[in-house]
């Protein structure tokens, strides 16, 4: 089996797109397209309203209510949706189903992008924010150059987890008759090729890694090394106890909800 | 267990006639037509989100005292869970069976990728819980008299319970989503609730299976996480009698 999938995976015509099928690297890029326009919908959704939220305390129920959203199955939802759409567009267009799968994609991915943007305000320490108004900042100014900062481990640490999800779910689409990743594992399964269900399942493990550890790269050099301990070793300062660290990984495990 | 297969759905016809009818009335008739069907698949569901998050804990307890007792095993440790639960789902079902050398469709993929995840997920909560614990309360255990094992079966990790409840409740509540999808590739679960309403919708939409999986989805969920807050009260309380 194992044989099967590899040789399947360096076949050059499973790459190449031909009049009756699409190869991997349309697949992969119509993958990644559905993903991208999720994520930055639910980033313009999420990231400033959950910095409002922590810098403001308003509202604070919303947090409650958008935790609340990750009980939903993912599939009934789509399911539902599609059903409920597809049916008002006719002719040579795929927006019945497009549409469906980002209102899913942006309902997964922006929890954890808002209550971890809440949450990173909420956890900056009050001597830090009083220090921030002594020297005399504004609201906005304190929430851009001292909250947002402090923020954004966990900020990142929800955009990680958001877009692992979305480029989980984004399989699903294929389900509902789009294209991406997932409809080699759609095709395979109902055609009993199994070789090329297995090769859709790798290759969405290795783009849901490597984007991952993309983002850990970009998540280093972005951070504040004041934040990630990544100073030269004079100035080295002991901040995070074990308390605070608890009530952080608190906040992280909310954002990993489904794959 | 018994398999989607040996449900031939009930009076298909009828319902196709009703299909345009979204009334509650359609929606409880369409459950007491496949109650007997409907109560397997969610009973299907409910343990395989909870037995996958039970072999978590019990695999992650000594995986995570290991991480914090030997500090060098716990960057590798963390590094190797994490791109664990990096995999999506779905990768998941799919890659289990070849690299098993299970049956491409076998049933056990989906509570083996599921327990996966789940000690994934609590290595990280069962360590980090134990680092939490204050030092000063293991040096009065250990001063009182405690041996190392029996300390850390009546002291550290009983104060180490919010910590791991917390990551069980976010472990169970995913499980309840992830089973779901399983459905779309055919395994038994409510997620076949969805395949079925999807499949009866191609020329008119047909809603109660959906919407009757989406709320039994919800409620199975809501329920295993009361179940687990219900848990960590009965657990902690020294919790309620501080007053906090």
């Amino acid at each position: 089996m194992i044989g099967d999938t590899f040789g399947w995976l360096t076949d050059a015509a499973h790459w190449r797109s031909t009049n009756f099928d699409t190869g991997i690297w349309d697949q992969l890029l119509a993958h990644i397209g559905f993903c991208a326009i999720a994520l930055v919908v639910a980033v313009a959704i999420g990231l400033p309203l959950g910095l409002w939220i922590g810098h403001s305390g308003k509202a604070t129920w919303l947090v409650t209510v958008v935790n609340a959203v990750r009980a939903l199955p993912t599939v009934g939802v789509l399911v539902l949706l599609v059903v409920v759409i597809a049916p008002n567009f006719y002719g040579r267009t795929n927006a019945g189903y497009l549409i469906p799968t980002e209102i899913v994609l942006v309902l997964l991915a922006v929890p954890p992008i808002l209550s971890n943007a809440y949450a990173g305000v909420q956890n900056v320490p009050p001597a830090v924010r009083d220090a921030a108004f002594g020297m005399g900042m504004t609201g906005r100014q304190v929430l851009a150059r001292v909250e947002l900062p402090n923020a954004l481990p966990l900020i990142f640490s929800g955009f990680r987890s958001a877009t692992l999800q979305v480029i989980a779910t984004a399989t699903i689409a294929s389900y509902v008759t789009l294209g991406g990743l997932g409809r080699f594992i759609y095709d395979g399964l109902a055609q009993q090729d199994y070789p090329q269900m297995i090769s859709g399942g790798l290759l969405v493990a290795a783009l849901a890694l490597t984007t991952d550890l993309l983002l850990a790269l970009v998540q280093r050099y972005t951070v504040s090394r004041g934040l990630t301990g990544r100073l030269p070793r004079a100035g080295r300062v002991r901040t995070e106890g074990a308390d605070s660290r608890s009530a952080v990984l608190t906040e992280e495990l909310a954002s990993e909800g489904a794959r | 267990m018994s398999t989607a297969a040996a449900y031939a759905v009930p009076d298909l016809a009828a319902h196709v006639v009703q299909a345009a009818s979204s009334s509650p009335w359609a929606f409880f008739s369409y459950f007491l037509d496949n109650r007997a069907r409907t109560l397997d698949w969610l009973w299907a569901h409910t343990w395989l989100s909870v037995v996958p998050v039970l072999v978590g804990l019990v695999l992650a307890l000594p995986l995570g005292w290991l991480a914090r007792r030997y500090s060098f095993v716990y960057p590798p440790m963390m590094s190797i869970t994490g791109v664990l639960y990096t995999v999506p789902s779905i990768a998941l079902f799919v890659l289990i069976p070849p690299l098993l050398g299970l049956d491409p469709l076998s049933p056990l993929q989906v509570p083996i990728a599921l327990s996966l995840y789940s000690t994934a997920l609590l290595v990280r909560v069962v360590a980090d819980g134990l680092a939490a614990v204050p030092q000063e309360t293991i040096q009065a255990a250990t001063a009182i008299g405690f041996r190392p094992v029996n300390r850390f079966f009546k002291v550290e990790l009983p104060i180490a319970v919010p910590v791991i409840t917390a990551g069980l409740r976010v472990a169970i509540v995913a499980n309840v989503s992830i089973v779901a999808v399983a459905g779309t590739i055919g395994m038994t679960n409510l997620g076949l609730l969805f395949d079925e309403g999807f499949k009866l919708s191609v020329d008119t939409p047909y809603y109660p299976p959906i919407v009757l999986g989406i709320v039994l989805c919800v409620l199975l969920a809501l329920l295993l996480d009361a179940f687990v807050v219900a848990l960590d009260r009965a657990l902690t309380p020294w919790r309620r009698a501080v007053g906090r």
